[in-house]
């Protein structure tokens, strides 16, 4: 079920640099599962496309979502003016989200493919280990995800913090073994994890990321390759937005 | 108060659909909007195979409106008549316009011989105007004698009427609305995307793949309204307006100037119930000015 409605913001927190923080009061959480997205829209009416942002953590009870976003530009420099009481027109949650497998699990996040892990780490039944790569010691959300995951590695791009270089570095450094491996990040570090996740026999869930329009499956713009025909066009491209984005590895072309 | 609009013996409960190629077939936004309280659903292009589009991204918002390249992917006609067109089936009460595209004459007229007898369907958009293929498209719209040819040429194939759809991308737009009419055409559509490009200056880059998209939303309203106001002074054959169309304002507008029906598109991408928040908002406009029949709006500002 997806709702298109006002959400009033509950709170608004910068976490790092060009890093935000929104609880937002809004009837889509009862609907949310981990890996999910929500389409925020500009309160000024010349952005007129929706910001697809991912969902960090929903609370049922309490009625809220938490979205974790970098500024990058316009849009999402408005959101991070807001302030609790303003309200914003959302849609969600849209998209598939991740399964929830048995067994010995591990979290993968990149930069500002951290948050999306956190509401899945929390879920999760099985032993979690969090993965988590920033550009600098700015380690955002890595608190919630020492509360969330039996176990946290670190990696930076400057090596302040834990393995220099990739997550990937990190979890070969750390020789880390599970059943399925969830993965949010830039498209090269998706690879990178796929490849591992491959050598080590473990499943492997990708979140995908493209530039969207509508966010629900009728535009055609957030396409990604896909190794087998789609059912929707018969071609080999798949809609981020509505059959992602969360994919099996092996699904897509990398 | 009377809503309903007839184009080529084809009647609608109301004037407003939504424009091809930002609606799917309705499955999608059928989750927000009763498709049975649209005047007509205008499907996505449709061609004769599968078409897989251009490569990604193909999405770059600009203000006041947006850039598209998504390049007509669509799964072809087979699929669409098995899926599409019997999910429409469940919708009598609205309208079913098939937008057609095709890379060739041969192409155009493939996608118009497998429609022939397809009851849901009732009446096609021959799409001569997307900027966004290299051959086909809107190669067939930049050339008034292209233009009655293919129309003509369709026109002998077809058994529902055809709307032909215009691009604004030429230089006098009325020319190529009278050589769709002298083809045969039953309507026009106006307008398809207006080209353009954005580069991003931090990457010194073309934000699109394909370098260039289609221009659509609010901000080329304007353009569009101008260009209906022409065409409805220059044939004497319907019109679907279309271009930036958000409001039940911009609605009525393309109605005072000539269009018997108008499209909305881009709007469902800030506003997933644009078309009936557009309608709706067209009625009560109507019982304001007590506009007995909506027709009697259609072209009266001169």
């Amino acid at each position: 079920m997806k709702v298109k409605e006002t959400a009033q913001i509950v709170a608004s927190d910068k976490l790092a640099e060009n890093i935000y923080s929104m609880l937002l009061a809004t009837t889509a959480s009862q609907y949310a599962v981990p890996g999910q997205f929500i389409n925020i829209y500009c309160n000024d009416g010349s952005k007129i496309l929706p910001r697809p942002i991912s969902i960090c953590e929903i609370d049922k009870e309490l009625g809220t979502l938490r979205v974790v976003y970098r500024v990058v530009g316009k849009g999402t420099a408005e959101f991070s003016n807001l302030k609790p009481g303003d309200t914003v027109e959302i849609l969600g949650p849209l998209g598939n989200g991740f399964p929830l497998e048995e067994g010995k699990a591990i979290v993968v996040g990149g930069g500002i493919g951290v948050p999306p892990m956190l509401e899945l780490a929390k879920e999760l039944t099985g032993d979690v280990t969090a993965v988590l790569g920033y550009r600098t010691d700015d380690l955002f959300l890595a608190d919630n995800f020492i509360d969330a995951a039996a176990e946290v590695v670190f990696a930076t791009d400057d090596g302040s913090v834990g393995v220099h270089g990739t997550v990937v570095d990190a979890m070969k450094e750390n020789d880390l073994r599970a059943d399925v491996i969830y993965a949010c990040g830039p498209k090269p570090m998706l690879k990178g994890v796929a490849e591992y996740a491959d050598s080590i026999g473990a499943k492997c869930y990708v979140s995908m990321e493209e530039r969207m329009a509508c966010g629900v499956g009728a535009c055609l713009g957030c396409v990604c390759q896909s190794k087998e025909v789609d059912n929707h066009s018969h071609v080999n491209n798949k809609r981020v937005c509505k059959d992602g984005p969360v994919f099996l590895s092996t699904e897509v072309v990398l | 108060m009377n809503t309903k609009v007839t184009i080529a013996g084809v009647e609608f409960q109301n004037p407003i659909m939504e424009a091809s190629g930002t609606f799917g077939s309705g499955m999608e936004y059928g989750e927000f909007v009763d498709l049975n309280r649209l005047g007509a659903v205008v499907t996505k292009g449709v061609a004769n195979v599968p078409w897989p589009g251009n490569p990604t991204p193909r999405i770059a918002e600009v203000s006041s409106g947006m850039l598209n390249a998504i390049g007509l992917q669509n799964p072809g006609v087979e699929v669409f008549c098995n899926r599409d067109l019997k999910f429409l089936e469940n919708y009598k009460d609205t309208r079913v316009l098939v937008n057609v595209c095709g890379h060739s004459a041969e192409e155009y007229i493939e996608v118009v011989d497998r429609l022939a007898d397809e009851s849901r369907v009732d009446m096609l958009e021959i799409n001569i105007s997307c900027p966004n293929v290299k051959e086909g498209g809107i190669a067939f719209g930049q050339d008034p004698k292209a233009v009655e040819e293919i129309t003509r040429l369709v026109k002998k194939h077809a058994k529902q009427p055809i709307v032909m759809k215009l691009s604004p991308n030429v230089t006098d737009i009325k020319v190529m609305a009278k050589a769709a009419e002298a083809g045969g055409a039953d309507a026009i559509s106006l307008i398809n995307t207006l080209t353009g490009m954005k580069i991003d200056v931090e990457r010194q880059n073309f934000v699109l793949a394909n370098k260039t998209g289609g221009m659509s939303g609010p901000a080329v309203h304007p353009i569009a309204v101008r260009m209906v106001y022409e065409c409805a002074n220059a044939v004497n054959i319907p019109i679907i307006g279309m271009g930036g169309v958000s409001t039940w304002e911009d609605a009525v507008e393309m109605m005072l100037a000539g269009a018997t029906a108008v499209s909305v598109g881009t709007a469902n991408f800030f506003n997933p119930t644009a078309t009936v928040d557009i309608l709706d908002g067209m009625i009560d406009y109507m019982k304001r000015k007590k506009i007995d029949n909506i027709t009697d709006i259609v072209g009266i500002v001169k």
